[in-house]
């Protein structure tokens, strides 16, 4: 049994994450026909102009590019330090955060707007207390 | 409408007090405030009592279990690190109602030590380090970087406004800290998340703060010799912005509280002597001399430079020690920084008193956003 378990496939971080079985992991937004607001998870109406019911899923992007940041040197026992705290914002919309990785985490490398990819790995090793693996996103920087 | 005058205001020396519960930092705070006024618990008319950690705790009710339980009405509420201002404005909102003559607000907070936020909840796995940072001094850091993205501001400059900020809680005997930090000390301690080094990083302290607010008609019936006449109170949620709920923004919160403020005083930024903001961060401090319309877009940096924003110079900012050093017990902070412009209005600043005060303005975020303003002036 559990064995079983641990053999099953990982689950997405996050809920806009998605892993479908025949493709390649993609990030999900909800984008508003009113308004073209960009949203990440399900949701019925729209916070940026109030309409109901107007929300479509899309596939977003996996290029982006740095709009702000910050290189966390403290943070919770057990989460490896420094990293970097990245918010980018991706073509066509939508933003997200995550770890910016690949690159040394020193303000000297790192550029606004300087171009990303978004990739899907292995969340770190990070385990839930049933025992399942899960796939994280993740930003690099892009050529 | 009614105005509404401060009658009473005081604060505790903040620090930390593990042998003390919530309520009687909060009945401590209350008492010194009636004492500041002249009056007594049988005078007041109704309580609004601010705390976070304890939401769910009857705070108000606890602390007039400590000094007087006479039965008035006690609302108690929680609004991030807007929680204090929040209990404040409801308190100013029953008298302009014409519900009451004479309120208790009281804002108290005990606080653990370490990083706030970040910790995650929900289901799977901690998403922290992971999907970067929610800890408080990276979500600011951010806030901070996007200002050096739009308008160049260093990590110097950060740093420089806890240099002032912790120089001036030199001067204030209440502040948690009476430290001097040199530019270097601050730039070269511990950092956490850059551009935030420890000592830009607000301190985690326990404290309180109260007020006795009252209509116009009380105010000329008690004398208005130190009365402090409340010329705004406004609330506001953040409004949409397309990076609000990945990044919250503190601006857009902050630009329409004060520009509903300065509406409802009647005043603009030029009348304004000084200012508590909330420098939760040192980043944070930066963002606001332009949400508050203290200087134009961009010319942040330069105030922070040539010291204008200092005691003694064109708009001190932060004269108490700001959270940096005075300290943040959330709840409290609301009030506490209403305790401060409320002192310099009446003269009474001593070493750290800004000189000729009439017209001050206090600023508060909760993360997820709520802002208070309030603008004060001295009444006589």
């Amino acid at each position: 049994m559990s064995e079983q378990a641990e053999a099953s496939s990982p689950l997405p971080v996050v809920s806009w994450l998605k892993l479908p079985g025949d493709a390649e992991p993609y990030l999900e937004g909800h984008r508003c026909g009113e308004c073209q607001a960009v949203f990440l998870g399900e949701r019925d109406n729209c916070s940026s102009c109030g309409a109901r019911d107007k929300m479509a899923a899309e596939k977003l992007s996996t290029r982006g590019k740095l709009y702000s940041y910050s290189i966390v040197h403290r943070s919770f026992p057990g989460v490896d330090v420094p990293y970097i705290s990245a918010i980018v914002d991706l073509e066509g919309g939508g933003t997200v955060k995550g770890n910016l990785i690949d690159i040394e985490p020193d303000p000297a490398n790192l550029e606004f707007d300087m171009p990303v990819q978004v990739v899907f790995k292995d969340a770190l090793g990070r385990k839930d207390r049933d025992g399942n693996s899960y796939i994280s996103y993740f930003f690099q920087p892009a050529g | 409408m009614s105005d509404v005058y401060i009658m009473g205001v005081d604060m505790i020396k903040f620090g930390r007090f593990p042998e003390k519960t919530v309520p009687q930092l909060g009945a401590t705070a209350a008492l010194m405030a009636m004492d500041d006024a002249g009056l007594t618990i049988q005078d007041m008319q109704a309580l609004y009592c601010g705390n976070l950690n304890q939401a769910n705790a009857m705070v108000g009710q606890r602390i007039l279990q400590e000094i007087g339980q006479t039965g008035i009405g006690v609302v108690n509420c929680a609004n991030a690190c807007a929680t204090g201002a929040t209990a404040f404005r409801e308190a100013w909102m029953s008298i302009k109602a014409g519900v009451n003559d004479v309120v208790l607000a009281v804002g108290v907070e005990q606080m653990g030590r370490g990083l706030l936020g970040g910790g995650g909840g929900g289901a799977g796995i901690s998403k922290e380090g992971l999907l970067g940072s929610g800890t408080m001094p990276a979500v600011f850091a951010e806030a901070g970087m996007e200002h050096a993205r739009n308008h160049g501001t260093t990590f110097e400059q950060f740093a420089k406004v806890s240099v002032k900020n912790h120089h001036h809680s030199t001067l204030n005997p209440k502040a948690m800290y009476q430290i001097e930090t040199p530019l270097e000390t601050v730039m070269n301690a511990e950092m956490i998340s850059y551009p935030n080094t420890k000592l830009m990083c607000s301190v985690n302290v326990d404290g309180a703060a109260a007020a006795v607010l009252v209509s116009e008609k009380k105010a000329r019936e008690m004398g208005l010799a130190r009365a402090v006449k409340v010329r705004a109170s406004v609330l506001t949620s953040d409004p949409f912005s397309d990076r609000d709920l990945t990044m919250p923004d503190v601006n857009a919160v902050t630009r329409r509280a004060a520009a509903q403020a300065y509406e409802m005083a009647g005043v603009g930024a030029d009348d304004i002597d000084l200012v508590e903001l909330h420098d939760c961060f040192a980043t944070a401090e930066i963002l606001h001399y332009e949400n508050l319309g203290l200087c134009k877009e961009g010319e942040a940096g330069r105030m922070i430079d040539n010291g204008e924003v200092a005691l003694g110079g064109r708009i001190p900012v932060n004269v108490s020690g700001g959270l940096l050093s005075k300290g943040h017990p959330l709840g409290a902070t609301g009030i506490a920084n209403i305790y401060e412009v409320s002192t310099h209005l009446r003269g009474e600043g001593d070493k750290r008193q800004v000189a000729g005060a009439r017209i001050g303005m206090t600023h508060v975020i909760g993360l997820g956003s709520a802002c208070g303003i309030h603008i004060l002036e001295k009444a006589a």
